[in-house]
């Protein structure tokens, strides 16, 4: 079963002219194409080839986002940073990984000397095993053994913390596998100062160093689904030192290449679920209520009851459940509304779209119902044409390959890694609610008789604040995920947002908004930079969810009432074009803005004079 | 020596994996090919070969084995002998 891990099967197997299309693949697109199927080690090594010529014949490779990967560990990382470049193609990463020398790790954080200095690193991977802690095992003798884990759990923290100054960079650090041999069998994970009890104590201290500068690698997860005594290749680490068995390094590579993505902001947002033969066994157009599989005392309705259940405890995390099936609306509700085994129900899921149309055209509309990109949608269908027509219609969305026994779907769907985590805030828990909401007032305003009375319905309030400790988590976690309404998406880590909190020079908003059918919690993010009697407004972003409501003229209004109050008289603002945000393209012409220049990439530079400002009315009130 | 049908039928199966490692699909090997004759055959590329030798045929190489090698013939003796063991 580990096999449906190691060999990526929610990813489709490689085409039968993977050679010729490796030997053929010419940009961005070719490399993120070949990415996406299920490689092994020496086919990423193989693609990696492919991307390093690319790279040296200087082929434009955006879309791809060039990320430099700082690596340091106590085994040898050259055998994986290959599986490492090509898998960050599958996730949208032109990944370049630079490597510390061999078992450096406390070179490259407490000397003078390191190979990351005077290179822009994004992020550094902090790869160390077993081997290289001092763990000094001494059954029985509890007080040494619970030093030598502080001692362990010290150092570590040190050289995330002096790696992460130097570089700057964000660390993604590693939790420890344990090797697979026990010396006194079930007892020995329960006496102090054996090295399993060690490990379970050192990994426990570990989880505690997570923070917004320091990602866990649950690298033991992963260990304990492969097995550790598959894990742990003695004759690999005897000849090459190799930290794991070579053959696990694509299923690695994917792992923490879900950290580097969901630290940028790409995460799924939405599960959409095909229903016959996916929620419940059989076709309920032809079986009815009585004779679809659904609950406990038959296997595959058993099976398809997991599903449901996996669903929704996604839910529980903040993903938002929505239905796509071929089928008449009501004849698939009926399930839902009168079936008492199913734990699905209408309540649970946000957009319901029964109907003939081809599936690709309904996600399209689930997305925009949402205002979700297609890229944070995931859709889980049993029936392999509508997966292959989804793949081609919307290569955004992520669709998993499924193997033909269900109960094998939900391990298959969360074995894909989709919604990685770097963090859980209450909002993320109460987001899925929000969406739902998001539906529904979608609803209200289709019954309204005119935009002006739909927004006075709402009865919106918005509160004004400056970025504190509170709240940074949350606007650490907007500025790294909006992608849309973000004019200069540029990123900020928790470390520099708490210095901009103490900047005298810069003055920053967090904006909550409350309307009456709930909390949207906080849904915009600001930070100017003052220059004498001018604001320069470096970062403007704003959550989809409240697109249309405007707020951003509430916002422009709230920034010049503070702005008059510190003698300011204008605004400058710039706009940066990146693939995701065209929709914020006129913000600040529509605001009242005036173009100054346009630049040759793109990036605009506006201002608004503040003298004569008029303030308008909006529907919004401002606390 | 390496002439027997098991050791060319072993060359030719060894073949598209040496292409695949040392990402050279013209590649051609023979008993007497050594790491310096090809491109690209390091010791990391070594491990690698190694490894997907083992993943393809079912065996395992004990550390000995694998720097006892000194040339492709080494390794058709050596998957032989494992075979008849």
């Amino acid at each position: 079963m580990s096999q449906l891990i190691e060999n990526l099967h929610w990813l489709p197997a490689p085409p039968l002219d993977l050679k010729e299309r490796m030997q053929n693949l010419s940009d961005a697109s070719d490399l993120r194409q070949i990415a996406n199927y299920a490689l092994d080690t020496n086919q990423l090594s193989k693609l990696a080839g492919k991307l390093k010529a690319l790279r040296k014949n200087s082929v434009d490779l955006r879309p791809l986002a060039a990320f430099k990967l700082g690596v340091v560990s106590n085994a040898t990382t050259k055998l994986f940073s290959p599986a490492l470049m090509a898998t960050g193609l599958r996730y949208g990463l032109d990944l370049d990984v630079v490597e510390a020398e061999f078992n450096q790790v406390a070179q490259e954080a407490f000397s003078e000397e390191s190979s990351f200095i005077g290179k822009r690193i994004d992020a550094v991977l902090i790869a160390i095993d077993y081997h290289g802690l001092a763990l000094t095992a001494i059954p029985g003798d509890e007080e040494r053994a619970r030093k030598s884990v502080a001692d362990c759990v010290a150092y570590l923290k040190a050289v995330s913390e002096k790696i992460s100054s130097k570089t700057n960079a964000p660390i993604i650090l590693q939790n420890i596998v344990p090797p697979a041999e026990s010396f006194l069998g079930s007892f020995d994970p329960f006496l102090p100062g054996t090295l399993s009890w060690l490990i379970t104590h050192v990994n426990h201290e570990i989880s505690q160093l997570a923070s917004s500068n320091i990602s866990i690698l649950n690298v033991l997860g992963l260990a304990s689904n492969l097995g550790l005594a598959n894990w742990h290749d003695l004759t690999q680490w005897n000849v090459g030192k190799l930290p794991f068995s070579l053959k696990y390094a694509s299923i690695y590579a994917d792992h923490v290449c879900r950290i580097l993505s969901v630290r940028r902001g790409k995460s799924k947002r939405c599960l959409i679920l095909d229903l016959d033969n996916t929620v419940w066994g059989g076709i309920i157009g032809d079986d009815g209520v009585d004779g679809i599989l659904i609950g406990n005392g038959d296997p595959t309705g058993e099976a398809h009851l997991q599903v449901q259940q996996i669903a929704l405890e996604l839910r529980n995390c903040g993903i938002v459940l929505a239905i796509s099936s071929k089928n008449e609306d009501a004849i698939a509700r009926l399930p839902f509304r009168e079936h008492p085994d199913m734990l699905l129900r209408e309540e649970h899921i946000a957009v319901f779209q029964a109907n003939w149309s081809d599936k690709a055209s309904n996600i399209r509309a689930i997305a925009q119902t949402l205002s979700l990109g297609l890229e944070s949608i995931v859709f889980l269908d049993d029936n392999p044409a509508e997966r292959l027509q989804v793949r081609k219609e919307l290569p955004e969305v992520s669709v998993p390959e499924l193997p033909s026994d269900p109960a094998l779907f939900g391990r298959t769907l969360l074995a894909a890694g989709y919604f990685e985590s770097v963090g859980f805030s209450a909002e993320d828990r109460q987001r899925a609610e929000m969406y739902q909401q998001n539906a529904r007032r979608a609803d209200l305003m289709s019954n309204a008789s005119d935009m002006e009375s739909y927004l006075a319905s709402l009865a919106m309030v918005a509160t004004f604040a400056p970025f504190d400790a509170s709240s940074r988590a949350r606007i650490a976690q907007l500025i790294s995920k909006s992608n849309q309404f973000n004019l200069t998406t540029k990123r900020y880590s928790e470390i520099e947002i708490a210095q901009l909190e103490q900047d005298p020079q810069v003055t920053t908003f967090q904006i909550r908004l409350t309307d009456s059918l709930g909390d949207n919690g906080m849904i915009s993010v600001l930070i100017c930079r003052k220059q004498d009697k001018v604001w320069d407004i470096d970062t403007w972003l704003m959550s989809c969810r409240v697109l249309g409501r405007r707020l951003e003229e509430a916002v422009l209004l709230e920034i010049v009432k503070l702005a008059k109050v510190e003698g300011v008289d204008r605004l400058v603002a710039r706009y940066i074009p990146t693939p995701r945000n065209i929709i914020v393209k006129d913000h600040y012409r529509k605001l009242g803005f005036t173009l100054l220049n346009a630049q040759a990439d793109g990036t605009e530079i506006w201002q608004r004079d503040l003298n004569g400002f008029e303030y308008g009315v909006v529907p919004i009130a401002v606390r | 020596m390496h002439n027997s049908p098991e050791a060319v039928a072993m060359l030719k199966q060894l073949t598209p994996i040496f292409q695949d490692v040392m990402d050279d699909d013209d590649l051609v090997i023979s008993a007497a090919t050594k790491a310096e004759d090809v491109d690209n055959w390091d010791s990391l590329a070594q491990i690698r070969l190694v490894v997907s030798i083992e993943e393809a045929l079912g065996l395992r190489f004990s550390a000995a084995e694998i720097s006892a090698l000194q040339n492709v013939g080494d390794l058709l003796d050596l998957i032989a002998r494992k075979r008849d063991n």
